[in-house]
């Protein structure tokens, strides 16, 4: 990455004590940049901010040009996943405090486009999240008249549980070394959503979801390098579910 | 620009160990090995094919490969071959779902150490790794000895 | 061919490898190294049948496991069908080449027309 570095400070009056970080900013807009560059911002902190909050006070203060993507600021929509200071995180998750450092470089995710600055498209694995099927394929239905609620043991529910927690945020797939180069995988997110549903007893769709991910880029490209689940924010730990999921596939589970 | 639009990580990122844990290291140690290993097995049948051309075309083979810098390259693929083994054992047996450990409620704040507990992360995944390694050490060690022993 | 069966080819051929490979280092272990080297016993041991006969099945399992190795990882490097294509028969010719070359070795030592 080339690096041009913009620095400002706020012409706002923040207080500039020890407490006050420079937090770096990767600008990039694919429709007139060829290389993304970095601007610097001194950024005031308190012991609880986040990342975004930091970067929300570049917005709203010294550049209101930053493109950055955020909703619920509590780890729920999964929009704010960016690499900070190198590593896949939630950018509303992670205290700037957390870091140990006064330099705090934010860049968008690894192994998605780039709409512009921190805002990643997302488009490529929706589409891949859609292919999974990722709802309860069966005939019946709760709503058909005269059959009952589908049931399930706290055991049943246990299954697949851990796997439902997905926000979508797409950090597996930025820290995924298979991702890093191929651009077919179906990638841990969408591969630990096959498995979600796949385990839930009230579904039939299971062989059709193998068919699907038993292709040359399918869960086979997965080597269990395990950097999915190292980063994941929610717990689901998506090489746990795509080892799970295989086990189908090698006649280890039924 | 388009691949660089992406924001692919590409071979770079595919090929740094660095991040990630253990687990990445052996990734890429087992992509490394399995490589060299292929590499010595052509090498290996092409140098064995000299028999069929005799005693004195096997001699000078022999003298080619039978050098301290013969010996240390066979050092190194054994070492390359018990990794290869030991950790492909783990990872094959992690494919089919065994060893990685059994689902469960994530706990907030949902870090790293429920999933190093419990999850795919657990310390035998840690252990065989760290054996792999240092029965790879061992076979070197065992491997200089008998080669260097002579 | 459904990639779950090339990947079960894969694992078998892992640990079928494993098992004669170290049959295979055996046998130099069987008097001093170097010693094992000399042509009088390497033509010994391919004139044993049942030891040829191992050498060629390890030949065959590294072949086809380390060059499915290979393109799994070519696989994953680029993608485009005509690539894809290419990497697929490519790997299946090396395969299969590296296994000639092999046996013309096992069999004209083997039958003594070294």
């Amino acid at each position: 990455m080339a690096v041009e570095t913009i620095s400002k400070t706020p012409e706002v009056s923040v207080p500039i004590s020890s407490n006050s970080i420079i937090l770096r900013i990767s600008r990039f807009n694919s429709k007139t940049d060829s290389s993304p560059t970095f601007a610097e911002f001194k950024v005031p902190v308190q012991k609880w901010t986040t990342v975004l909050e930091a970067i929300l006070f570049v917005k709203q203060n010294l550049d209101h040009s930053v493109a950055v993507r955020y909703s619920c600021r509590q780890a729920s929509c999964g929009s704010c996943g960016m690499q900070i200071n190198g590593k896949p995180s939630l950018a509303c998750y992670t205290k700037i405090s957390e870091l140990n450092s006064n330099v705090v470089t934010v860049e968008p995710m690894h192994n998605f486009p780039i709409i512009r600055d921190l805002a990643v498209d997302f488009k490529q694995m929706f589409a891949t999240h859609k292919k999974m099927k990722p709802y309860i394929v069966r005939e019946d239905s709760e709503v058909t008249p005269g059959t009952k609620e589908f049931l399930q043991t706290p055991e049943d529910v246990e299954k697949y549980l851990q796997f439902s927690y997905c926000i979508k945020c797409g950090l597996c797939n930025s820290s995924c070394p298979t991702m890093a180069t191929d651009t077919s995988f179906i990638g841990p997110q969408g591969l630990a959503q096959a498995y979600r549903y796949v385990a839930d007893n009230r579904d039939d769709g299971k062989k059709e979801r193998l068919k699907i991910i038993d292709q040359s880029h399918g869960i086979w490209r997965c080597h269990f390098a395990g950097s999915c689940s190292h980063v994941c924010p929610k717990g689901v730990d998506p090489a746990m579910a795509i080892q799970l999921l295989r086990g189908y596939l090698l006649g280890f589970r039924k | 620009m388009a691949e660089r639009m992406s924001n692919r990580e590409g071979l770079r990122g595919m090929a740094n160990p660095a991040r990630y844990g253990l687990e990445r290291v052996a990734y890429w140690l087992q992509r490394l090995s399995g490589l060299g290993l292929l590499a010595y097995l052509i090498g290996h049948i092409y140098e064995t094919s000299s028999i069929v051309n005799g005693k004195v075309a096997w001699d000078k083979m022999l003298e080619l490969t039978q050098t301290t810098q013969g010996h240390l390259i066979l050092t190194l693929v054994i070492g390359m071959c018990v990794f290869h083994t030991a950790n492909g054992i783990r990872v094959m047996l992690g494919h089919g779902g065994i060893g990685v450990g059994k689902p469960g409620q994530p706990e907030y704040p949902y870090d790293k150490s429920q999933r190093s507990a419990t999850g795919s992360l657990n310390y035998k995944q840690r252990l065989c790794i760290w054996v792999s390694i240092a029965l790879a050490a061992l076979a070197m060690m065992y491997g200089m000895a008998v080669l260097f022993g002579d | 061919m459904r990639e779950s069966i090339i990947m079960k080819i894969h694992y078998a051929t892992a640990l079928g490898a494993v098992a004669l490979v170290a049959i295979h280092i055996l046998f130099r272990m069987t008097q001093n190294f170097s010693e094992s080297l000399q042509y009088q016993n390497v033509i010994a041991n391919y004139h044993l049948l049942p030891y040829a006969l191992m050498l060629e099945v390890v030949l065959i399992l590294l072949s086809v496991h380390g060059f499915n190795g290979l393109r799994v990882i070519l696989l994953e490097l680029k993608q485009g069908i005509m690539y894809e294509k290419m990497i697929n028969y490519g790997s299946i010719g090396a395969m299969a080449a590296l296994i000639a070359y092999g046996s013309r070795t096992i069999l004209m030592a083997g039958i003594g027309m070294s």
